[in-house]
C-alpha cells in the first residue's frame, strides 16, 4: 500500500534506497550528516550509512565537487550536495569546465556516474542569493543532464535513475516544495530520465511546466477549466534529456502552448523549447506561443515583492484566458 | 634563499632526508627526463612549423621535478597535472606517437584530438588529465585519494602544479579538506618562480608560495630542489610512504625554472639574464648526468640512452604526421555515456 511522505522525507528515502543496494553510492556536502542537511534533506542517513558514507565537508564549493569530480573518476557513485543552488555559481568552474568537459575532451576515457543535489528555486523569502531557479544555467552546458522533480515520487524514482546514470546528473530538488506531500511507492522505486508525464489532459492548450510550476500550472487548469478551457498540464521532470516527444504530441492536440516557468526570462528553458516547437510543430499552431516566467529581475525577498515576481496561478489563468479569447 | 642552498632538501622532509634510489632507478630517472626534453623541444619545432597549432606550455628545464616523483609511484597510482603536462603525460607511460597526435590534431591522438595539448589525458596508465584552469585538479585529486580510501586500496593521487596555483581558492580548498580527511594525495608545487609572466614573488604574501602556507594546514613544510632528481626522488618518496601509511597528505615545493616562455606566445623577455644565466647553469640533465657517471654508471650507457629517446621522438613525430588529421564524424561523441551528444528524445 502506498505511503504518503513530504517531498523532504523522499529525497532520504531516494537516497537510502540507492545506498542499501549499491556501497559505491556515497554523500557528501555541508551539514549532510549528524545535521541531517540544513533542509533535514538527509535526517537518518549518517546514522544508517556511518560516517565513511556520509561525510560532512567544510564549506568549500569547489572541494566538494572535485572531491565528487575525483572519485567518480575512480570507481564510486557520489551524490555532492550544495545546499542553495545559488552556490553552485563558487563551484561553477568545477561543474562547467571540469564535470562536463571530461568524457568529451577524452573521447570517453572518463566516466563520471555522480549527481549533485540543490536545493533550487524560490518562493521562501530567502532573497536573490537564496532562490535562484539555475536549471537555465546548467542546461546551457554541454555533459549535463538535468532533472528536476515536482512530487516526493518523482524524487524516489528520478534520484535513483541519477544514480546509476553514467553522466553527471544536476539534480535540482525545489525547497518550495520541500513541505508538500504525496504518494510514494512501497517497494524499489526507479524511474527513467528524460521522460515528461502528462499530469491532466485536455484538448484546450498545453501548459509546459517544470518543478514547483507544476503545482501552479495544475490548479490554474483547473480554473480554467471553469471557463471551458481544458488544458492539458505537462511536467517536463527533465531538462536533459528533453522530451520534445511528449510536448510535440500534445501540441499537436491542442494547437496551443504555454510554459511556465520560475527562471528568470531571457534563455530560460522555455526559450528552447518554444524555439523547437516552432521549427518541428509550426503547422499544427493556431496561436503564438507563450512564455509565462518571471521577469528578468533577480528575486527579492519581500513576500509581497517574490509573489509579484514568480509566475502565480492567477498570472497562468489570466495569460491563457486573454489569449485564448 | 640563495640558489646554492637549494641543492637539497632544505626543510622539513616527513621522515628524515636521504631515501637514495638504487642506480637502476636513477638511470631510469635520467631516461625519463631525457626523453621528456627531446619531446618538449619537438614539440617546439612542430609549432614552428605550424604543424602544432593553438598553444604549448612547454616544461623544459622542469624534467627533475616529474622524473623524481614519477620514480616514486606505482603504476596505480594516479597522477593529476596541468596543461604544462606533456612531461608528466611521458613519465606515465603514455606513447609518445599518441601526444605528439594528439598536440597535432591527428586521428592517432591520445584522444582522438578533442583534448589538445592542455588536457592530456590516460585513464588507462592512471594519468587522469592535464587540466587547464589552474588550481581545479587539486580538489579532483582528493577525490581520486578519498576514492581509493573508501575502496581500501593503498594507490595515492599526486597532484603537480604551478606556483601561480597557490594563489587561487582551490588550492587551499583542496589543502584544507585533504588535510581533515587525511587523504593520501602528495601536492607537488612546481615553483619555476615565475606565475605566467609575473615573477610569483611580486604577487605573493609570503616568501615561498607552497611551503609557508603548509602550516596553515597541519603540514610540514617542504621545499626542496627541483633541479635535483635525486632530491625529488627522496622527498616525494617519504611523503608517498607517508600517504599509503594512512598518514594524510603532503605538500611539497619544488624550485625549478623554466628555460623558455609561459607559452608558445611568450619570450620570456622579462625574465633578467643573470637569473637565466645562473639557473641555465643548473639544468637539471647535464647535472644529473655528470653525478651518475661520477657515480658509476658508464658514459656509453648515457649515450645510448639519449640516441634512444632521439629516435623515439623521431619515430614517433613521423608516425603522428603519417596520421590522418582528427576524424570529423568525432566531433559529436562521447558527450554522454551512450556515446553521443543527444539532449533530446
Amino acid at each position: 500500500m502506498a505511503e504518503v511522505i513530504t517531498y523532504r522525507e523522499a529525497v532520504a528515502v531516494g537516497l537510502a534506497q540507492e545506498m542499501a543496494r549499491d556501497p559505491s553510492v556515497v554523500l557528501i556536502g555541508e551539514d549532510v550528516g549528524a545535521a541531517g542537511g540544513v533542509f533535514k534533506a538527509t535526517v537518518g542517513l549518517f546514522e544508517r550509512f556511518g560516517p565513511s558514507r556520509v561525510r560532512d565537508t567544510p564549506i568549500s564549493e569547489q572541494a566538494i565537487l572535485g572531491a565528487a569530480m575525483g572519485a567518480a573518476m575512480t570507481g564510486l557513485r557520489p551524490v555532492a550536495e550544495l545546499m542553495f543552488a545559488d552556490f553552485v555559481s563558487v563551484g561553477h568552474d568545477i561543474i562547467v569546465n571540469q564535470i562536463a568537459k571530461a568524457r568529451y575532451m577524452t573521447d570517453g576515457q572518463v566516466e563520471l556516474p555522480l549527481v549533485v543535489r540543490f536545493g533550487n528555486g524560490g518562493g521562501l523569502r530567502f532573497g536573490a542569493q537564496h532562490s535562484q531557479s539555475v536549471e537555465g544555467w546548467l542546461m546551457a552546458v554541454p555533459g549535463l543532464k538535468v532533472v528536476v522533480p515536482s512530487s516526493p515520487a518523482d524524487v524516489i524514482g528520478l534520484m535513483a535513475a541519477s544514480i546509476r546514470d553514467n553522466d553527471p546528473v544536476m539534480f535540482l530538488e525545489e525547497k518550495a516544495l520541500y513541505g508538500t506531500k504525496g504518494e510514494v511507492p512501497d517497494h524499489e522505486h526507479v524511474d527513467e530520465l528524460g521522460t515528461a508525464v502528462v499530469r491532466r489532459e485536455g484538448s484546450g492548450a498545453t501548459i509546459v511546466s517544470l518543478g514547483t510550476m507544476v503545482h501552479r500550472s495544475m490548479d490554474a487548469a483547473e480554473r480554467l477549466a471553469e471557463d471551458g478551457i481544458e488544458c492539458e498540464v505537462i511536467d517536463l521532470r527533465c531538462l536533459v534529456p528533453l522530451d520534445v516527444t511528449t510536448v510535440a504530441t500534445s501540441v499537436t492536440k491542442t494547437a496551443h502552448m504555454y510554459t511556465v516557468e520560475e527562471n528568470p526570462r531571457l534563455c530560460g528553458w522555455g526559450a528552447e523549447l518554444v524555439s523547437i516547437v516552432t521549427e518541428e510543430c509550426f503547422y499544427d499552431l493556431d496561436g503564438p506561443v507563450r512564455r509565462i516566467t518571471s521577469p528578468h529581475v533577480p528575486l527579492p525577498a519581500a513576500d509581497a515583492l517574490e509573489d509579484a515576481v514568480i509566475p502565480s496561478v492567477e498570472r497562468i489563468v489570466q495569460v491563457i484566458r486573454e489569449s485564448l479569447d | 634563499m640563495t640558489i646554492e642552498s637549494t641543492t637539497q632538501v632544505i626543510s622539513g622532509a616527513p621522515h628524515g632526508a636521504g631515501v637514495r634510489a638504487d642506480l637502476e632507478t636513477r638511470t631510469g630517472m635520467y631516461r625519463a627526463q631525457v626523453r621528456a626534453r627531446y619531446f618538449e623541444k619537438e614539440a617546439n619545432d612542430l609549432f614552428l612549423q605550424n604543424l602544432v597549432k593553438g598553444t604549448t606550455h612547454l616544461a623544459t628545464g622542469q624534467e627533475a621535478v616529474a622524473a623524481g616523483v614519477a620514480g616514486a609511484l606505482r603504476p596505480d597510482d594516479y597522477v593529476f597535472a596541468t596543461y604544462r603536462g606533456h612531461n608528466h603525460a611521458l613519465l606515465r607511460g603514455v606513447p609518445m606517437d599518441a601526444l605528439f597526435g594528439e598536440l597535432m590534431g591527428r586521428e592517432n591522438g591520445l584522444m582522438a584530438g578533442k583534448g589538445g595539448s592542455m588536457h592530456l589525458t590516460s585513464v588507462e596508465r592512471n594519468f587522469m588529465g592535464s587540466y587547464a584552469i589552474v588550481g581545479a585538479h587539486l580538489t579532483i585529486a582528493n577525490g581520486a585519494a578519498w576514492s581509493a580510501l573508501y575502496r581500501g586500496t593503498d594507490q595515492v593521487a599526486v597532484a603537480f602544479f604551478g606556483d601561480g596555483a597557490t594563489n587561487i581558492g582551490a588550492f587551499h580548498e583542496a589543502l584544507n579538506l585533504a588535510a581533515i580527511w587525511k587523504l593520501p594525495v602528495v601536492f607537488v608545487c612546481e615553483n619555476n618562480l615565475y606565475m605566467e609572466y609575473t615573477a610569483i614573488s611580486a604577487v605573493t604574501a609570503v616568501e615561498h608560495p607552497a611551503a609557508s602556507r603548509a602550516s596553515a594546514y597541519g603540514l610540514s613544510p617542504l621545499l626542496i630542489d627541483g633541479n635535483d632528481a635525486d632530491v625529488v626522488y627522496a622527498c616525494a618518496t617519504e611523503a608517498v610512504a607517508l600517504a599509503r601509511e594512512g598518514g594524510g597528505p603532503s605538500l611539497i615545493e619544488a624550485l625549478t625554472y623554466r628555460h623558455g616562455g609561459h607559452s608558445r606566445a611568450d619570450p620570456g623577455k622579462y625574465r633578467p639574464d643573470s637569473e637565466i644565466q645562473e639557473w641555465m647553469s643548473r639544468d637539471p640533465l647535464p647535472l644529473y648526468r655528470a653525478r651518475l657517471e661520477s657515480d658509476g654508471v658508464a658514459a656509453e650507457t648515457l649515450d645510448k640512452i639519449e640516441q634512444e629517446a632521439h629516435d623515439e621522438v623521431a619515430t614517433a613525430r613521423e608516425t603522428a604526421k603519417a596520421s590522418p588529421p582528427a576524424d570529423t564524424a568525432t566531433v559529436e561523441r562521447q558527450v554522454f555515456s551512450d556515446g553521443g551528444s543527444s539532449w533530446r528524445r
